[in-house]
């Protein structure tokens, strides 16, 4: 078994070169190389991380975008209906004002044509009674010889008229 | 070299050979020669090199390679986040250079590279090696651990309910598996790496004997052995991977006594 055998022989050339070599993978490899290696590791993560939490924070900045084009969106919404309503509420005052208007004159070209038309009876009444009495005057003239005052006659024609 | 002997050494392929450096390479009269072992280490080393080199391109979509390293640090972040909470990060380096280095080398001491004529050498079948990886990590523990928690880190050896009057055991039992540590660390590595690669040297021993030896043998023992051989090489290749894990884990939860106790 060399390992015991050459122990006397070897020992310290052994624990010198593994000294030197591991020495030399400890300081340069370990010491100087793995920790750039690992920030390497370390910067990548924190990138990553970094660049989930932007897309993330940009998903909801676009949500709440999207929450206020909502909200605008129903107000203005809301605004035009009531802009319709008032318009539709305005439309028919007007038409029920011009309505009202245009009743107003029929109603009084009623109420005249109604006056002349009570008018123009009287007139005919007034006429037919002055008919009467000449025609009664003429009558008792030319029947009894008799001249009738005129007063009387239109008495006379009044009461049978009126009754 | 081994069918020149017709008897396979499965030993053999742990043998030391100092390449350079024998006579004079020394330090306080240590001798420092730069072995196959040594060569191996330095080989894992470059490997491994070069692989964290191509991950760190610091691009922001990762390519394949990017992906591969920077699975390998979230692994080892993942581990240490698990076993030592917050405290852990800072031991991510410890830990990495550890799995990865444990890992390259018994990955590369696997490749069939004899095919060439290379003879592929795993540094970590070696207790020096893994010994030497386990004292460094034992020693890291006690230090965090003193340097944290001062003489409340022997507090370890006395866990949370101890009826008073086993007061005189526990600790000793406490104090004993936490000595225990940096040496099963080592064996463990050690032992598996050893005996995967001598299961293989033992199969192949079978193979060319039994092919040696004639077609009906060679037919016999020969192919099942060869078949068995396929899936041990799979089995290692995963055992290389567990190993290098188990070392890693284990470091971390010793850690974890260390920094948060118990």
């Amino acid at each position: 078994m060399p390992q015991i055998s050459q122990l006397a022989a070897t020992y310290s050339s052994q624990v010198f070169w593994t000294l030197i070599f591991f020495g030399f993978v400890f300081f340069v490899i370990g010491r100087g190389m793995v920790p750039k290696v690992m920030a390497t590791v370390d910067a990548r993560e924190k990138q990553v991380a970094g660049d989930l939490a932007a897309a993330d924070a940009a998903r909801s900045a676009a949500d709440a975008e999207e929450e206020a084009w909502r909200v605008q969106e129903n107000a203005r919404r809301a605004e035009a209906q009531g802009v319709i309503a008032k318009a539709k509420a305005d439309a028919a005052t007007a038409s029920e004002s011009r309505l009202a208007d245009a009743g107003g004159r029929v109603d009084a070209r009623l109420a005249e044509a109604d006056a002349r038309i009570a008018k123009a009876h009287e007139g005919a009444l007034a006429e037919i009674e002055k008919v009467a009495r000449d025609a009664a005057g003429d009558i008792v003239s030319r029947v009894a010889g008799l001249k009738v005052d005129a007063k009387l006659a239109e008495a006379a024609v009044k009461e049978a008229l009126h009754g | 070299m081994a069918a020149e002997q017709a008897k396979v050494d499965p030993m053999h392929q742990f043998t030391i050979e100092p390449l350079f450096g024998t006579g004079h390479w020394e330090i306080a009269g240590y001798n420092i020669a730069f072995t196959n072992s040594a060569l191996w280490m330095a080989i894992a080393t470059l490997a491994l090199l070069i692989f964290v080199w191509g991950g760190l391109k610091r691009e922001l979509v990762p390519g394949r390679w990017q992906m591969a390293v920077e699975g390998f640090t979230g692994f080892i972040d993942n581990l240490l986040a698990a076993n030592v909470g917050p405290a852990g990060k800072k031991y991510v380096p410890y830990i990495f250079s550890l799995f990865m280095f444990i890992l390259f080398a018994n990955m590369l001491g696997l490749l069939p590279l004899a095919l060439f004529g290379v003879h592929p050498f795993t540094p970590t079948s070696h207790f020096t090696v893994t010994g030497f990886l386990a004292i460094l990590s034992f020693t890291i523990v006690l230090a965090v651990g003193f340097w944290r928690h001062g003489f409340h880190f022997f507090s370890l050896f006395v866990p949370h309910g101890t009826p008073w009057w086993l007061m005189w055991l526990i600790p000793f039992i406490e104090l004993v598996s936490f000595l225990v540590r940096p040496f099963s660390l080592a064996l463990r590595l050690f032992v598996a790496m050893m005996a995967g690669h001598v299961l293989l040297e033992v199969l192949s021993s079978f193979v060319i004997g039994s092919a040696n030896s004639g077609p009906l043998w060679g037919g016999i023992v020969g192919i099942p052995s060869f078949i068995l051989m396929i899936a041990i090489c799979a089995l290692e290749l995963l055992v290389a991977g567990i190993q290098a894990y188990v070392f890693a884990l284990l470091t971390s939860l010793y850690l974890n006594d260390a920094e948060n106790l118990h």
